[in-house]
């Protein structure tokens, strides 16, 4: 690819980007969150078109105007999120766009045969006639490739495709494409995780802010050196944090039961303490009760069952408003979803759920906006919210500042108990480091915090205790040093836990 | 307790069942027309109003030719027309469906009344001659058999038609590539898209389709059935069928069960001279039967996932 460019409206998302992957190798691309690694791979799987700029298979200019020209050309895309039909079957997946069919029936035994004949070749054991919803996301993943494989590419391009899978399935993912490439496929591996990236990749292209800003060869790189690259100065990629020095239980969980949205158990009897100035991980593939659990302890979910205690104070049946009251904040999951409220200003996203304290409102009725404005002048200062001013909605934030603006309300409300989840989902290395930096001085301030994250890294490098959920169960507390192959062990249902309650 | 025995005495007459066939094949037609579009990601409520449209125009085109089919191809190339205006608002400009399916119906609504003031002025828009209309048909031998006959073989032309869209349009969805297509379409666009399946063609198709089965039922309604045209005279049938396509879960047999269901009640209704009861009450029993039946035994159903949500290519 020569010369790529492409903007969107207010952005430029490719800025002359040149790319080159040679045949037969793994090519990571890397950059942060919104450097245009997807706009790019988006544009040569024809699903965006360039401005300007030539892409070249083989030596040959090729015109891509959609996904069906890029399938023709041998260039299959695994999505980050998958492009699969949960309703459908595996085969039927595999096969759609592709369908082998009978006089314009679908030739199902046909399907069969042919994802077999496939699955064999290259070692991916599949059950094409089950559900794929009901298949973990693995599995999924696996019909990705598989439906890639069988539309007869030769150029696989997977963006983020372990930001979902646990530390085994990552590896198995690995195995899975060395041996692709020595069958003669070509691979761009799209991602932030700059471990992976090195243990997997032949060559990386760095990108920043639209640009390529580094082309590198694996074995000759470091870490660092990427990081650096990608960010645009020295970054701290380890958490600097002293031992913590927990004090007495404040927040106490017992055989706390809850169902899901579809009304299955998803909690099936958690139990953990909580001490001052500790921060207590929970680890666990995603869709194992984390969503579940700290919905319950926030008070938007209820629980059918055990006991929440803050302190000596009963809080189970507390709902957001009295929890929030009590002293337990809380991060949720959906930055866009529950924790902002996009169309709002900064500073009314910044007072949300405290508007009635007497600071901010007049019996709770009159905002008094003069206040409210003070209030959040200072914590856009303190946290370091990048924004042209605090009038602006939330919406016209980067994920980083937005995620900001969450972690200041939460935390200027000088909580007892800080419950975060997925605090740096989809936040840019500068943000991460500043959002972990937070937590830690949270902790070292007598914070019980509960730290959920899908990130194994960000839970060790964190916590100095780590929970396993494992199917609403907690199977495992471990110390924090604990290697990560037995957590992934233990996420996946294995291995034997010590400590557990 | 003596309307409930006459409801049951009622019951066992062929005749009954007859009009309750002929009655939800009315309700079928755009129940199908639903089914194919909902599948297919586009929400479509306008049913009603393409109903009508093909119900002014089968009576003003047979009125002319003098040639029922040919006002049923008219109908449905009408309705077809209506729903071209919905695909193109809710499909290329991405426009709130619900929205577009109002607008269409309220236009429908308009738009017949209009012409029947401009074409035939006050006066009333005339009758179809029987031989004019579209047919019933009593298929020799088999209507003979004593009740399931009557019920089954000696109906309009229209109902034979529509019990074999039925099943065609079940195996369609469900046994070949273009269903495939359609519901991968209606439930991840995206995905289909990715794996070189267009959208835009198949979620067209799929809308033009309800409005030509919509179309087609309004010719049944007024050349087939009651042999003139009248204002509003779809009533409400076209949301009906739209329940009952919810009612049966987005599936053709199952909006066929829901519109035998509708088509009982409104066979009893048509029926109420000889019940001793309120026809008001009577009147209600259909919406009642569905409440009771919606409310209890389907349970919550769902739609397929990106019902009523436009596709932008490369979206995220």
């Amino acid at each position: 690819m020569r010369g790529i460019t492409k903007a969107f409206p207010g952005v430029v998302a490719n800025d002359h980007v040149d790319l080159e992957v040679r045949a037969g190798e793994i090519h990571a691309l890397v950059g942060e969150n919104g450097a245009g690694k997807t706009t790019l791979m988006n544009i040569l799987y024809g699903l965006v078109h360039h401005d300007s700029g030539e892409i070249l298979i083989n030596g040959k200019p090729a015109k891509i105007t959609g996904p069906r020209d890029a399938i023709s050309l041998g260039i299959g895309m695994v999505h980050q999120h998958f492009m699969l039909i949960p309703v459908f079957t595996v085969g039927e997946n595999i096969m759609l766009g592709r369908e082998p069919v009978n006089g314009g029936f679908y030739d199902s035994a046909r399907a069969r045969k042919e994802i077999e004949a496939l699955t064999h070749q290259y070692g991916l054991a599949l059950d094409p006639e089950a559900r794929t919803g009901d298949l973990p996301v693995g599995l999924q993943q696996r019909v990705e490739i598989v439906k890639v494989l069988y539309r007869g590419a030769s150029i696989l391009i997977l963006d983020e495709p372990t930001g979902v899978l646990t530390p085994q399935e990552t590896k198995e993912l690995f195995n899975v494409l060395r041996d692709l490439v020595k069958s003669g496929k070509t691979i761009i591996f799209i991602s932030h995780k700059l471990r992976e990236v090195l243990e997997i990749s032949d060559r990386i292209t760095v990108m920043r802010r639209g640009t390529v800003v580094g082309h590198l060869v694996t074995k000759q790189t470091s870490e660092q050196e990427i990081a650096t690259l990608m960010v645009g100065r020295e970054v701290l990629l380890r958490v600097d944090k002293k031992p913590a020095r927990p004090g007495p239980v404040t927040f106490r969980v017992d055989d706390l039961l809850a169902n899901s949205d579809r009304g299955v158990p998803a909690l099936r009897g958690v139990s953990f303490d909580l001490h001052e100035g500790e921060i207590l991980g929970i680890a666990g593939v995603e869709g194992n009760g984390q969503s579940e659990l700290l919905e319950v302890l926030a008070g938007t979910r209820r629980a059918s069952g055990g006991r929440v205690m803050l302190g000596d104070k009963d809080v189970t049946t507390f709902d957001a408003r009295t929890e929030r009251d009590a002293g337990i904040c809380h991060i949720p999951e959906d930055r866009r979803g529950a924790g902002l409220v996009l169309n709002f200003s900064i500073a009314d996203n910044l007072v949300l759920g405290r508007q009635r304290a007497p600071a901010f409102s007049w019996r709770g009725m009159l905002l008094r906006l003069a206040a409210i404005k003070q209030w959040a002048v200072r914590l856009v200062n303190e946290f370091d919210i990048r924004a042209p001013s605090i009038a602006v909605p939330a919406r016209a934030l980067s994920g980083g500042n937005q995620q900001k603006i969450i972690v200041a309300r939460e935390m200027a409300s000088k909580p007892r108990v800080l419950l975060a989840a997925q605090p740096t989902r989809g936040v840019d290395i500068g943000a991460i480091e500043f959002i972990h930096r937070r937590l830690v001085a949270e902790r070292d301030e007598g914070t019980a915090v509960l730290l959920v994250s899908a990130e194994l890294d960000e839970i060790r490098s964190l916590s100095d205790r780590i929970a396993v959920l494992y199917e609403g169960r907690i199977v495992s507390i471990e110390p924090a040093g604990t290697a990560e192959e037995r957590l992934g062990l233990l996420m996946t249902g294995g291995g034997t836990g010590t400590g557990a309650v | 307790m003596t309307a409930l025995s006459d409801i049951l005495h009622l019951l066992i007459t062929a005749s009954l069942w007859q009009s309750v066939l002929a009655l939800s094949a009315l309700l079928l037609l755009p129940a199908l027309g639903g089914v194919i579009s909902e599948r297919s990601g586009v929400v479509n409520i306008a049913m009603e109003g393409m109903m009508l449209t093909g119900a002014f125009f089968a009576v003003y085109a047979d009125l002319h030719l003098h040639n029922p089919w040919l006002a049923a191809l008219v109908a449905m190339f009408a309705g077809g027309l209506m729903a071209l205006i919905h695909a193109v608002v809710s499909i290329r400009f991405r426009a709130d469906q619900i929205v577009s399916g109002i607008a269409i119906n309220i236009f429908a609504a308009g738009l017949t009344v209009f012409l029947v003031n401009r074409v035939y002025g006050l006066q009333d828009v005339g009758h179809i001659n029987t031989s004019e209309s579209l047919p019933n048909i009593a298929l020799p031998g088999l209507s003979s058999i004593p009740f399931v006959g009557q019920v089954f073989f000696d109906q309009n032309v229209i109902v034979y038609v529509a019990l074999i869209l039925l099943v065609l349009t079940h195996i369609v969805l469900f046994r070949t590539r273009l269903g495939l297509r359609i519901r991968a379409v209606g439930e991840h666009p995206q995905a289909a898209d990715t794996a070189g399946v267009n959208v835009f063609r198949l979620r067209y198709g799929a809308v033009i389709t309800s409005g030509i089965l919509s179309g087609l039922a309004g010719a049944y309604l007024a050349i087939g059935i009651s042999n003139t045209f009248v204002p509003n005279m779809t009533d409400g049938r076209g949301y009906i069928a739209l329940a009952a396509m919810i009612f049966g879960k987005w599936t053709p047999f199952g909006a066929f069960v829901a519109c035998l269901i509708f088509g009982l009640g409104e066979a009893i209704y048509y029926n109420n001279s000889i019940i001793h009861a309120s026809p008001y009450l009577l009147s209600a029993l259909p919406y009642l039967l569905t409440l009771i039946v919606l409310a209890g035994v389907v349970g919550r159903s769902s739609p397929p996932a990106a019902d009523g949500i436009p596709y932008v290519a490369g979206g995220e």
